[in-house]
């Protein structure tokens, strides 16, 4: 499926940012915004919610914390109990180091797997990007060309708010 | 029109434009491999070569190869084991400690730094495996089942907590560093000329595009692996120092290990950290990138670090004498003038006095006294394990078992193995990687340096700089502020 946009092309992220502004608040739905780093504010400007990775990430780590925990009680304490220097066979501050470990380990590994499949980042060889220079030094804005919006307002709109040139582009809807 | 900050000093100098850094940083990826990189993989080469014959005459002949005896049975290779995972936390603490406290000037090194985490500890590993003698039963560390019953690992044994810390570490430094590359990747990706470089570097960015969404997703993942890495970074150097820590040799019994092997283990690595960045800033002409402000602030740290090393030196000390225990003074009176002095004494003079001259502003920013420095530190904190790990084993408690250590040639052939297996990782990774964060740079590009209105173009009226989100209240504080 082929879709067309409009491309917006900006200089500098404060220029971009009073952008997305007054074109959302022109009623204009943007599809996304390149950037070549993350700017911040743009969230806010375009509406986009505050991610719940880190909330992820705490429960991944309870399951590791829970795991190691089970793991060396079960272990040590039930399935072949050992008198160890003593100790009693569960031991738990002796325990504390590899629970804490399985809990860093299982947190960001689980988060990050979280983050590329909720993202749709894998690896693959052809990558369509809208604008190549999105990557290098330049801010795109991107918006979706419904049947029968007039490119000629877009234009119009994306050039009094700074963008340095307006194209077309066509996608193919991978 | 440009206002230079000051009290902050740009990060980057030179007025660099967002297409300034990724040309630079770009160039040697895109470039043919020179003349002097060659020369120095080649040199790297050799020494894995070394290491590769060493530890074919280990696995071949037995670990009889070393120079270990009944007495002194733990010598160069744990010596080496600690001093790589050592050198290693530097990295993590540039990009995660560095990343929660907001020092942006950590951007231009974060990626090398990091870098040399994963191959330090790469190469740290290679100890313990190979002391094994049987690297193929390697497997039996992890909780499995013996092949004969049901008899578990015993996790109450700080060998097996090293197992899970530095795997955990290792493969967490590498995700880590791994989602940094990934929009640069996208950069060289978006760049390249070559259908071959196009598809190799497609391939590695995971089709990242910069999308907003990603990008705050990003930002987000950045931050939890950062506060989840700094606990961890000390909890790996923590649970090292407990291989000792928790044995009963004098010397080793102390309950400041801990904290004083984190300390030794920043130290050392700040000073690898400068010792490889003042080579790259020349070698790939990133003058602009890492300056002497970064050089400075680095020495500062291995200044810190260096203090909190001796001070534990002397509590030591303090605390043998004070303990009455005379096993435990005798092992430091023997540390400091027995057979082994002179490691005792290269190691205070490196580490203790050596960090002092960073005083001096002079030094702190000269490049060749900076140089030497890091060199020396690294010397000084091999010493440093060295000692603690010989001269406590070597005269313990039986006056009949003492005995003394030399290396063999296998055992400085592997030491010196691992500095090639180190070096060529880091070349490769110099040549074909991104080694300035090219995102996170642009991103601090502004830093310092204030533009004024930056659009005046028409129908705005948006003349200030800063930028307000429409939902927000007139008396909101303005979060957009790039220098924060």
């Amino acid at each position: 499926m082929t879709k067309r946009y409009a491309l917006g092309i900006f200089e500098d992220e404060d220029v971009l940012l009073h952008a997305i502004e007054n074109v959302r608040a022109a009623g204009v739905k943007i599809y996304d915004v390149f950037s070549p780093y993350p700017v911040h504010g743009i969230d806010d400007a375009l509406g986009i919610e505050r991610s719940r990775l880190p909330i992820a990430a705490f429960f991944y780590g309870l399951c590791g914390l829970s795991f190691a925990l089970w793991m060396q009680i079960y272990m040590l304490g039930f399935d072949w109990p050992m008198i160890i220097g003593g100790k009693p066979h569960i031991s738990l501050p002796s325990f504390i180091p590899v629970a804490f470990e399985l809990t860093v380990l299982f947190c960001c590994h689980g988060m990050v797997i979280t983050f590329y499949t909720i993202s749709g980042l894998y690896p693959r060889m052809k990558v369509p990007v809208m604008d190549v220079r999105s990557t290098d030094d330049k801010f795109v804005m991107a918006i979706e060309l419904k049947e029968g919006t007039d490119m000629g307002n877009l234009t119009q709109l994306l050039r009094s708010n700074g963008a340095s040139e307006v194209n077309e582009k066509e996608m193919t809807k991978e | 029109m440009q206002h230079v900050s000051p009290v902050r000093i740009p990060l980057v100098t030179s007025g660099k434009t967002y297409h300034d850094v990724t040309e630079d940083v770009c160039r040697q990826v895109e470039a043919k491999p020179n003349i002097r990189w060659m020369a120095a993989l080649s040199v790297a080469l050799f020494f894995l070569g070394v290491f590769l014959y060493s530890v074919y005459r280990t696995l071949w002949y037995g670990i009889g190869e070393w120079g270990l005896n009944k007495t002194v049975d733990w010598a160069w290779d744990i010596t080496n084991f600690v001093w790589w995972v050592g050198i290693g936390h530097a990295g993590t603490l540039i990009s995660a400690v560095l990343l929660l406290f907001r020092q942006k000037w950590r951007t231009s090194i974060n990626r090398a730094a990091e870098a040399m985490t994963i191959f330090a500890v790469i190469c740290a590993a290679m100890f313990p495996v190979l002391h094994m003698g049987r690297p193929w039963l390697a497997f039996w560390v992890l909780p499995l089942q013996n092949t004969f019953g049901s008899l578990w690992a015993n996790f109450n044994s700080p060998l097996l907590w090293d197992v899970f810390a530095i795997s955990t570490y290792f493969s967490v430094s590498l995700v880590f560093w791994y989602t940094g590359l990934v929009p640069d990747f996208a950069t060289i990706r978006d760049r390249a000329k070559g259908p071959i470089a196009r598809r190799a570097y497609a391939l590695l960015s995971f089709g990242w595009k910069g999308g907003a969404k990603h990008w705050s997703r990003y930002e987000t993942v950045s931050l939890i692996l950062a506060g989840v890495s700094t606990p961890l970074v000390l909890s790996v150097h923590t649970i090292v120092s407990m291989d000792f820590a928790t044995s009963v040799v004098p010397g080793w019994h102390t309950t400041i290990f801990p904290p004083y092997f984190v300390a030794g283990a920043i130290f050392s690595g700040f000073a690898m950290v400068l010792t490889l960045m003042l080579i790259t800033r020349v070698v790939f002409k990133l003058e602009d990138y890492i300056t002497l402000e970064h050089i400075a602030l680095m020495n500062k740290i291995m200044m810190i670090t260096g203090s909190i090393v001796g001070v534990a030196y002397i509590t030591e000390f303090f605390i043998a004498w004070y303990s009455q225990v005379e096993f435990e003074q005798y092992a430091f009176i023997n540390r400091a003038t027995g057979p082994y002095w002179w490691a005792y004494w290269s190691m205070m003079t490196c580490n203790v006095i050596s960090p002092q001259l960073v005083w001096i502003r002079r030094i702190r920013y000269s490049i060749p006294a900076t140089f030497v420095l890091s060199i020396i530190v690294n010397i000084g904190m091999w010493f440093e394990r060295f000692v603690i790990i010989v001269t406590s084993l070597h005269r313990d408690y039986l006056p009949s078992s003492w005995a003394m250590f030399s290396p063999s040639i296998i055992d400085i052939g592997i030491y010196v193995g691992t500095l090639g297996l180190f070096f060529t990782l880091f070349l490769l990774f110099a040549k074909f990687f991104p080694v300035i964060n090219m995102a996170e740079v642009k991103s601090i590009l502004k830093y310092g340096v204030d533009n004024g209105p930056t659009y005046g173009g028409p129908n705005t009226g948006a003349q200030q700089s800063t930028y307000r989100p429409t939902g927000a209240p007139a008396s909101a504080p303005v979060n957009y502020n790039k220098h924060d």
